[in-house]
């Protein structure tokens, strides 16, 4: 069970609703993933029409609805969207996503760092995406954020874990969930950060994008199983020496 | 410092110059540089239309993902003291003119609204005395809390203007060079505040300093040689991205329509070029929004599909109040993809694609904290 704030989760997959061909196949996919959290960009609904395309095939009994700031260039922008969300019974859940360059959508630390501050003390439950920086990871956790968000590669890039080394250490040394967002492209990558010992992963693009988006979402709910379940086994150690599976150390000759 | 391509024909050269070794190495790069497009853009590469149709679609669908994004133009005025030889709206033509009053304007927006549209593109023509920049403040301002985005294709105002009109609510700015072939630009424009070329070539660099989310360029295809008009798009591009890291780009490929004044192509541009064209910026800027307006025909926009371009206009009317009152007679040309919204949105479906209505929130933009 995973545990963020006062919410408990079964599924570590959160799921985003971006980019999918249509509300139904995203509504499909979602299920298929078994996810329980699932990120909305608010620019991209209307909280106010209960016919909005995503909103109405979204069923918020099966999923938490956690908005996000997609968009925002500095924290007020995604300070006023939070407001604007929580006002229109969006909830006090946001993932915070301050993204100042419209063409890599990389995170902005300082205005992610300002915003989740100001968020916290406002009551909000607040997950920043972020850059893998473990010393913003600290402060962001200081600041009072409910998890911390870092990315394996630039967000719909589907690079995989280049932030690898970077993200081992914010696991580290974390003391709140640490889920790994953006740049996920294949089921194996979702994986590889679940055996690192990441409390969840966030994937979007490699599953709306995918030939067939359904089977895709199954292959990376059972990813992250596989993963998880590696991270609590214990993986055996890394050696560059060969090492046989039934030993012969040479050493019949003891007396023992 | 200030936007100055290389003078046109240097450009042209440029393209000439490129072989098919070119081509293939602009294929195989992984970031393109001006050298590549140049490839991708010259007449060596029309054999490699394939190849690059099918970059530019795994590049498209990657960034953007199955959808297209759904806009409406609204026409507020077809006055126009500019005399440009190949508009419907040139001062001398003997058209229907018509400015909307705010009363209009609602008409106008009342209906969009109801067809589902979101984003809308405020469009006039240039008569600033009689539509200046007072005008669009208050239209923006009616406007601003009932859709999601609402961006001004207008004349050429200053960036404190600009300022203005963002605070009212203008989310974005497209002004076209029309031709960045300087010799062809003074010979069709031919009176008017729009002759002053390097005035429009600063445009988008004024807008962008006003803080606007996102600034739209384009080139009137039609005018000149398109090929080295395409080359000049991707160095303007590539510097508005350089000096103004936070502004969303878009590029428009408006080929010349029909209009009042009866002007033909002097360099026509067929569809393999048009899409030669698309695809080439697609590969050299895998971000920049690529919009296909009704200009084209519906067997083009639907064929393109997920192929490059990202906005799609849809219903369009382009004669100032037509979308009330439906009269073609004093609109700037004539649009060739005359389907409803709802048709438009269902080609688009039927072709595995998700016609999105809204993607962005007034919200971003609220002045005032309202909460």
């Amino acid at each position: 069970m995973l545990t963020i704030s006062d919410k408990t989760f079964t599924s570590r997959l959160f799921t985003g609703t971006g980019k999918f061909s249509s509300s139904e196949i995203m509504r499909q996919a979602l299920d298929a993933s078994e996810s329980q959290m699932v990120t909305v960009a608010l620019r991209r609904i209307d909280l106010n029409d209960p016919g909005d395309d995503i909103m109405k095939v979204l069923d918020r009994n099966k999923f938490f609805f956690l908005p996000n700031t997609s968009g925002a260039r500095d924290a007020e922008e995604a300070i006023r969207l939070a407001n604007m969300a929580r006002a229109s019974g969006g909830g006090h859940w946001l993932k915070l996503e301050v993204t100042p360059d419209p063409r890599t959508l990389l995170p902005d630390p300082v205005e992610t760092l300002k915003a989740t501050e100001a968020l916290v003390k406002d009551g909000f439950v607040v997950l920043p995406y972020m850059n893998a920086d473990p010393i913003l990871a600290l402060r962001l956790q200081d600041a009072g954020a409910a998890a911390v968000m870092p990315l394996g590669a630039p967000i719909g890039t589907n690079q995989g874990l280049l932030t690898k080394d970077q993200i081992a250490i914010i696991i580290a040394q974390a003391q709140v969930p640490v889920v790994v967002d953006a740049g996920l492209g294949a089921p194996s990558h979702a994986a590889l950060a679940m055996e690192m010992g990441a409390d969840a992963v966030l994937v979007n693009t490699a599953i709306a994008v995918a030939g067939d988006p359904v089977k895709m979402a199954m292959a990376f709910a059972k990813a992250v199983i596989a993963g998880r379940l590696a991270f609590t086994a214990g993986l055996g150690p890394q050696s560059i020496d060969a090492s046989a599976s039934s030993p012969e150390t040479g050493l019949g000759f003891l007396h023992r | 410092m200030k936007f100055s391509p290389p003078h046109f024909d240097t450009l042209c050269q440029q393209i000439q110059a490129c072989t098919a070794h070119d081509v293939e190495q602009a294929l195989l790069a992984h970031t393109l540089g001006i050298k590549d497009v140049a490839a991708l853009l010259s007449p060596a590469a029309a054999p490699y239309l394939q190849q690059m149709a099918a970059r530019s679609q795994k590049i498209t669908q990657q960034r953007f993902g199955r959808v297209i994004q759904i806009y409406a133009p609204v026409y507020l005025s077809n006055f126009c003291t500019n005399s440009c030889a190949y508009c419907g709206f040139a001062a001398e033509n003997k058209i229907k003119r018509r400015a909307l009053s705010i009363g209009d304007v609602a008409q106008e927006i009342d209906i969009l609204a109801q067809r589902g549209f979101s984003h809308i593109l405020l469009v006039s023509g240039e008569a600033p005395k009689m539509m200046g920049v007072d005008y669009f403040e208050e239209v923006a301002l009616l406007m601003r809390d009932r859709f999601a985005s609402v961006s001004i294709e207008v004349q050429p105002l200053s960036q404190e203007e600009y300022s203005r009109l963002f605070n009212a609510g203008i989310t974005s700015v497209a002004v076209y060079q029309e031709t960045y072939d300087r010799k062809t630009y003074d010979k069709v424009h031919l009176k008017g505040k729009k002759c002053d070329y390097d005035f429009r070539l600063d445009t988008p660099a004024r807008a962008a300093a006003a803080g606007m989310r996102e600034v739209g360029i384009g080139a009137l295809l039609g005018l000149s040689d398109w090929r080295a008009e395409g080359l000049a798009l991707a160095l303007h591009l590539a510097w508005l991205r350089k000096k103004f890291w936070r502004t969303g780009l878009t590029v428009s490929f408006p080929r010349l329509r029909p209009a009042a004044g009866n002007f033909k192509p002097l360099i026509p541009v067929s569809e393999t070029d048009l899409s030669q064209l698309i695809f080439a910026l697609r590969l050299f800027d895998h971000d920049v929004g690529l919009l296909l307006s009704t200009r084209e025909e519906a067997r083009y926009r639907d064929g393109m599909l997920g192929l490059g371009p990202t906005r799609y206009s849809a219903g369009s009317c382009t004669a100032p109040g037509g979308y009330a009152h439906p009269d073609i007679s004093g609109e700037q040309f004539a649009v060739d993809d005359n389907r409803s919204i709802t048709e438009v949105c269902t080609a688009i479906h039927s072709k595995g694609f998700d016609p999105v209505r809204k993607d962005w929130d007034p919200v971003f933009q609220t002045q005032l904290n309202a909460f």
